[in-house]
């Protein structure tokens, strides 16, 4: 499919690298020659350099016949009326990234309506609800939802005590029976999708599936659900600690927000006065201890700057705070706030880029059963896809136990109306059905491709 | 440097030559040549070396950069002609290894300087024939472009290896993907091979010998098929060729904007002008200073655009023995293979981009002078020529005149006159083909000294892929390895 990604600054990159992994026809506008240099280098990829607005650089770059544009630069204007530019040339579908707030509230369905963008995606907001799930759910080091909020996906790092080590699955479906599947599990570098004789061993990170009750009484049962968070601490008074503050206040928690920027803590007050801002250096030990950095059970960090976001959340987990996620920009880091025992990062860019890798896939595919949602698991190892069956898809009616699935392929869940069945070899699919399935390995855009 | 990727991206190379000596296999075999026998064994020996290199060196990491990409063209077309040398070399055909190097050489960067007496053509085997002029097909768009327009997956920075094999000061994609520019552009280089090939048919001329005429021009290299050479075509299809040189020197890119309907870019094209507006000029000159050589006007064009295209495009074929015109045509000629064709063209030489820019510069200093304070932007095919672009083109500018004299220095070690020395080195340089002099279009290179050869073969690589990466090539730091913690992190 051919793509248009105007602004090759950071999640720029991030979005065209993720396509293009996904084989897509990607052309690249910016209007800096060193970043198009830079990129040519790197990726596979036509650069045109230009500004994204004029008519003459998007015939350069191919709006004619292009399927998708998305405007990401840092200027949500210039992204508005690129996508504006490129719908009048041509271009099938539209997404914006649109930062400011003031746009994304009551405003927004106005300007998506009247720029007739496809999707006008906001990135901080994306990340304080990501943020928030996981503060929901303690145990988990990361939390995936989809469509009908019923059906999660929630990544479980083992520990040394936990009674799951050392047992297969079948075990520990015996020892612990609930509405569950164990979908995918990463050990070291390498991610599987176990069956029944898989044992578990201490440090897997495991990808249990199922509506987020039962997995909620699961945790229970092998005690590691955690303490549900009240008291959270946020460094860094971004956009995003912006909207997970309103989360979270609005769920009734309590929130300490820190920022060096004076000026910055007052506007935050005056927009959230519930919640206590401080002036102050997050970096200070002395001052996180005065607020009561030992006293909470949730601590996210949000600074622009990656290292400080590490280093500060090594201090809280070495202070015993329940729950600590540290927000990381840069790809590299992640390997290394892993190795310093921080198992719950979580990456903006990512996220963005995860949403519109999910929506390219779908509009690959409009006919058949299209791709509703996408995740990338264990670091883009796996995947889980949620498919729309149509009333065309012709393995219905069959159970799954005849089904011929693909190698390291599981059906993890079928959603029919309002009900969630965790699938069993007597189950079938059938129109109308959203199901969900786990890979690892394969590039799925069809429902049909899961089978062999 | 991540030297297991350069040997098995050249051992890839050396098995696709393997594959690529099957067609002349199969010429030798359809007119039950002798050199079957030589062919087989230099297919077998592709296949060791090239296997070999691929399984031995099967790299951990596929991650290049600029100067993997630099290594990998230049030891490519090192390989690739020392492999093409020996099914001459084993046949007998040319028993001086150095010779059938230059030989390959010659063919590969699409040059056509001979080292065979002319005369020896006429009973040298078809298979061989097939397989010298092949070589310039090969050569004209490049062995890398193949490579990466059939492999899928090489590398997702293949660019940089391109971008050291295409001609020109900058590489521009069409399409997204590389491959699919890769495929595009074979694509176009076929359509038009195919199409001068039928019309040659189509005019009378065997197929064989349409053939050879075809490849030498697409590839704008200059090998012919006998002594006879282009002189005992019909005047129609000397025309033919004519045009044909010409539209294979032009910017495929041009071709490419033309398939998608873009005439109004395609006219707009500086590069496009320029290049007309030189061959024109240069054959009016020529014409002009012909009056008194040839009989009719009819003759006079003929000749003179001909060879004005053959030189310009760097192809060196002649239809008469231009050494024995008038000295100011014979000075148009010369300063023409310096010129070349088009960046982004199967043809040789300095470029008529380069050309422009260089002339841009000139006029921008020229204004610097009158106006020190004035500031200047050159613009370029309606767009800001970047400073680094700019210092690029002088820079290779100097190289090129450094290079050009440097082999001179050496070449006329061997102890022959002036002209031709100089017009040995700047032909071979530039991949035109035949020089003045001793060494002309009537003549060959077989009177130099075996080291003098392989320096001339040197110098056609030199000027094949554009200076930098043979030379980074001889430069120490390129070859360093990398420490152990930087590999490592690599690899992950």
């Amino acid at each position: 499919m051919k793509i248009i990604i105007v602004g090759g600054g950071k999640v720029g990159t991030t979005i065209l690298q993720d396509l293009v992994a996904e084989n897509h026809d990607v052309v690249m506008v910016d209007s800096d020659p060193a970043v198009i240099e830079q990129i040519t280098n790197l990726y596979d990829v036509m650069c045109v350099c230009g500004n994204g607005v004029d008519n003459e650089t998007l015939t350069e770059a191919g709006a004619e016949e292009a399927e998708l544009l998305c405007a990401v630069t840092g200027s949500d204007e210039f992204n508005m009326l690129c996508c504006f530019m490129g719908k009048r040339m041509g271009v099938t579908n539209t997404i914006a990234r649109i930062r400011n707030p003031e746009y994304n509230d009551q405003s927004l369905g106005f300007i998506r309506q009247q720029l007739d963008l496809s999707m006008a995606i906001n990135p901080d907001a994306l990340a304080a609800k990501e943020l928030f799930n996981l503060l929901q759910l303690p145990g988990a080091a990361n939390v995936e939802t989809f469509s009908r909020r019923n059906f999660e996906i929630v990544e479980v790092i083992l520990r040394e005590d936990s009674p799951l080590c050392g047992i297969n699955l079948i075990e520990m479906r015996k020892k612990f029976p609930a509405s569950y599947l164990v979908g995918t599990v990463r050990r070291g570098n390498e991610a599987f999708i176990p069956d029944g004789h898989f044992t578990l061993l201490a440090g897997d990170r495991i990808g249990l599936t199922g509506t987020k009750g039962e997995i909620v009484r699961l945790l229970k049962l092998i005690g590691q659900s955690g303490e549900r968070v009240r008291n959270v601490m946020i460094i860094g008074a971004s956009r995003t600690s912006f909207y997970l503050t309103k989360y979270l206040l609005s769920d009734g928690c309590h929130v300490t927000v820190i920022d060096k920027d004076e000026r910055t803590c007052r506007s935050f007050a005056e927009a959230l006065p519930e919640a206590v801002v401080i002036h102050g250096d997050g970096a200070s030990e002395e001052l996180l201890l005065e607020e009561g950095l030992s006293t909470m059970d949730g601590f996210v960090t949000l600074t622009g700057i990656d290292e400080e976001n590490i280093l500060l959340s090594y201090l809280a987990e070495s202070n015993g705070v329940g729950k600590v996620i540290t927000k990381i920009n840069r790809e590299e880091f992640f390997s290394m706030a892993e190795k310093l025992g921080l198992d719950c990062v979580i990456s903006p860019r990512k996220l963005m880029s995860d949403v519109l890798t999910r929506y390219a896939r779908a509009l690959q595919n409009s006919l058949g059963s299209p791709v509703e949602t996408l995740y990338k698991l264990m670091d883009g190892k796996a995947e889980a896809l949620e498919f729309k069956v149509k009333a065309d898809f012709p393995f219905t009616d069959i159970t799954l136990m005849e089904l011929k699935l693909k190698k390291n392929t599981l059906i993890a869940g079928i959603l029919r109306g309002r009900r969630v069945i965790i699938p069993k070899g007597s189950d079938v699919i059938l129109p109308g059905d959203s199901v969900i399935v786990l890979t690892a390995g394969h590039k799925m855009t069809d429902l049909a491709d899961i089978m062999e | 440097m991540n030297r297991r990727m350069v040997l098995y991206t050249v051992g890839l190379i050396i098995l696709l030559e393997g594959a690529l000596l099957l067609l002349p296999l199969l010429v030798a075999l359809l007119y039950g040549n002798d050199c079957t026998v030589a062919i087989l064994l230099s297919i077998a020996v592709a296949a060791v070396l090239g296997g070999g290199a691929v399984l031995l060196a099967r790299p951990k990491s596929k991650r290049i950069y600029a100067r993997e990409g630099f290594a990998i063209t230049a030891l490519a077309w090192l390989s690739l002609s020392a492999v093409g040398a020996l099914p001459f070399f084993l046949s007998g055909q040319i028993p001086n290894f150095a010779d059938a190097f230059f030989e390959t050489v010659s063919g590969f960067t699409t040059t056509g300087a001979s080292i065979l007496d002319p005369a020896s053509l006429n009973t040298m085997e078809k298979g061989l024939l097939f397989w010298r002029s092949f070589t310039h097909w090969i050569g004209g768009m490049g062995v890398l472009v193949l490579l990466t327009a059939f492999l899928p997956g090489l590398s997702e920075r293949s660019i940089h290896i391109l971008r050291a094999e295409m001609p020109g000061p900058t590489m521009g994609k069409f399409v997204p993907k590389l491959r699919d520019t890769a495929k595009l552009l074979y694509l176009i280089y076929f359509v038009m091979t195919a199409v001068m090939f039928c019309i040659l048919m189509i005019s009378g001329l065997p197929a064989f010998d349409s053939a050879i005429f075809t490849f030498g021009a697409a590839g704008t290299g200059g090998f012919t098929i006998n002594s006879a050479g282009l002189s005992a075509l019909t005047a129609a299809q000397q025309w033919i060729i004519t045009v044909f040189m010409l539209l294979f020197g032009v910017n495929f890119n041009l071709y490419y904007l033309m398939l998608i309907r873009r005439f109004r870019s395609t006219l707009r094209s500086t590069e496009l002008w320029a290049y007309f507006g030189i061959f024109a000029a240069a054959t009016a000159l020529v014409c002009i200073d012909l009056t008194t050589v040839y009989g009719s006007f009819s003759e006079i064009l003929r000749h003179s655009a001909f060879q004005v295209s053959s030189i310009m495009t760097t192809t060196g074929y002649s239809t008469a023995n231009f050494d024995l015109w008038p000295n100011f045509s014979k000075a148009i000629l010369f300063i023409l293979m310096f010129i070349g064709g088009c960046a982004g063209s199967t043809a040789g030489g300095l470029k008529v981009s380069r050309l422009v820019l260089l002339i841009k510069n000139c006029h921008a200093q020229f204004r610097r002078t009158l106006h020190p304070r004035s500031v200047n932007v050159l613009r370029f095919e309606g767009k800001k020529v970047e400073e680094e672009v700019q210092s690029g083109v002088v820079m290779y500018f100097l190289f090129y005149i450094f290079c050009i004299f440097g082999i001179f220095f050496f070449v006329s070690l061997d102890g022959y006159d002036l002209t031709t020395s100089l017009s040995a080195s700047v032909t071979c340089f530039n991949n035109v083909g035949p020089g003045l002099g001793a060494v002309g279009p009537a003549a060959n290179f077989s009177l130099f000294s075996d080291a003098a050869t392989l320096l001339l073969s040197f110098a056609m690589l030199l000027g094949r892929l554009e200076i930098w990466p043979i030379l980074i090539l001889l430069y120490p730091a390129t070859w360093r390895h990398r420490g152990k913690s930087a590999i490592g992190k690599e690899t992950k």
